[in-house]
């Protein structure tokens, strides 16, 4: 059975670049994902009070969604929901008192475990399909092209949830190079992006944005892969709002580099969603066709 | 930041209040400023996590609920992983915005962020923000 994918909300509007690129190179290696046919926003972030429980409905329904669907697995691509549903399924599983609060509340719902396994799409691609598929897939590898892993929080962080090591992690390292670009490690990689401040503390967030794009120009990176709208829409498009942004740094999806090594349709890689420079980086590079501008 | 220390018995009722809402003692931290070595939005913070903490184990409920600490705070999650006493920083931060939301003051109006900007922002943003900063 088809693994089930839950999209999130932003994969349906500011992300398309991110998802049709991100299936499009699933077909491509063969693989396929059937998404949830009843799905609702997890809630973005995981609640982190201990004495309200109606923050953990929203993403448990998605759970339940999932179980529903019958393929025991749940993939997301967007780091928040993917951090958001696994501490979610972890509570559920974990912690008794609250599973049958929550249960005994959602009488509509079936009772829910924790059964399903969340996994990151980052997850599929390392541990189902393997680099070694991915590299032997490759139509258009990437070389030459410096490209920096930003790895933000979400995928990270509580360790319990990490898809890597908190600290040290290398799977968006070992990602690049499966792509035949260079991987080039650069300070700010396990950085927080600044996050929802961006709304709330705008003159803070940019503190992140400008420190993010000069630890990565310092490391001469050529751009960024990333796995969270929220960092792409930080790191990327607040760039603008830089006073001396010192050269463009463009930010890109890993689906989108992803998509373009394996010889995919570049129409699927939504590039005019993207902050600019990103689409031309890989024109320069003649890794996508010019003639493909809108 | 200079440091009012009260004579007498110590007010635990903050440390107790946030104990409830997220579970984490604040009184476990040893001062040792990780915290703040760590946090990523410091610099945009009055006072440092580790100054906060400070206050919370002095009692200083008035000062604790003025300081821009747990507003600035991303919820990154780097403090935890750091924080050699094992405490759940994000989640004792939750607790200090809980105890000034449940009074119901917001710290986002929805109605003051202009249309260019709520065009702009990808749904996470918004829904995060709310989630947060707002009761």
């Amino acid at each position: 059975m088809k693994i089930s994918y839950y999209p999130g909300c932003t994969l349906k509007s500011k992300a398309r670049n991110f998802e049709d690129s991100a299936l499009a190179s699933l077909a491509a290696l063969g693989f396929e994902v059937a998404e949830l046919e009843r799905w609702n926003c997890c809630g973005a972030l995981f609640s982190l009070t201990t004495d309200d429980l109606l923050h953990q409905l929203a993403p448990v329904r998605v759970l339940i969604r999932a179980k529903q669907a019958g393929a025991g697995r749940v993939t997301t691509l967007c780091s928040q929901c993917y951090n958001t549903l696994a501490r979610a399924n972890r509570l559920m599983r974990e912690d008794e008192e609250k599973r049958n609060t929550l249960n005994q509340f959602m009488t509509e719902e079936p009772d829910y475990f924790g059964e399903v396994e969340v996994v990151h799409f980052l997850q599929l691609l390392r541990d189902e399909i393997g680099w070694e598929k991915i590299k032997a897939a490759l139509k258009k590898p990437l070389t030459g092209l410096k490209v920096a892993p930003f790895y933000g929080c979400m995928l990270l962080r509580p360790k319990e949830v990490g898809i890597d090591s908190p600290v040290k992690p290398s799977i968006l390292m070992d990602f690049i190079a499966a792509l035949g670009a260079t991987p080039t490690d650069f300070a700010a990689a396990e950085e927080c992006c600044g996050a929802y401040q961006v709304l709330a503390a705008p003159e803070a967030g940019l503190k992140r944005t400008k420190r993010v794009v000069e630890a990565a120009h310092a490391s001469a990176v050529d751009a960024l892969v990333l796995s969270c709208p929220l960092c792409e829409y930080n790191i990327g498009k607040q760039q603008r709002e830089l006073a001396a942004p010192g050269g463009a740094l463009p930010v890109f999806y890993f689906s989108q580099l992803l998509a373009v090594a394996l010889g995919v349709d570049a129409g699927s890689c939504r590039f005019d969603l993207n902050a600019a420079g990103a689409r031309q980086l890989l024109e320069e590079r003649g890794l996508i066709a010019a003639a493909a501008r809108k | 930041m200079s440091v009012f220390i009260p004579l007498g018995a110590l007010d635990d009722a903050i440390i107790q209040k946030i104990a409830e809402i997220s579970g984490e003692n604040a009184r476990r931290c040893m001062q040792c400023g990780t915290c703040s070595a760590v946090c990523p939005m410091v610099e945009s913070m009055q006072p440092s996590v580790r100054q906060l903490m400070l206050l919370l184990q002095h009692g200083r409920s008035g000062a604790v609920q003025e300081a821009t600490t747990a507003w600035t705070c991303a919820a990154c999650h780097t403090c935890l992983v750091r924080c050699p006493r094992g405490i759940d920083i994000p989640r004792l931060m939750e607790g200090i915005r809980q105890i000034v939301l449940r009074q119901n003051l917001d710290r986002v109006d929805p109605r003051a962020i202009p249309a260019e900007t709520l065009a702009a922002l990808p749904p996470i943003a918004l829904v995060a923000a709310f989630r947060k900063l707002t009761a």
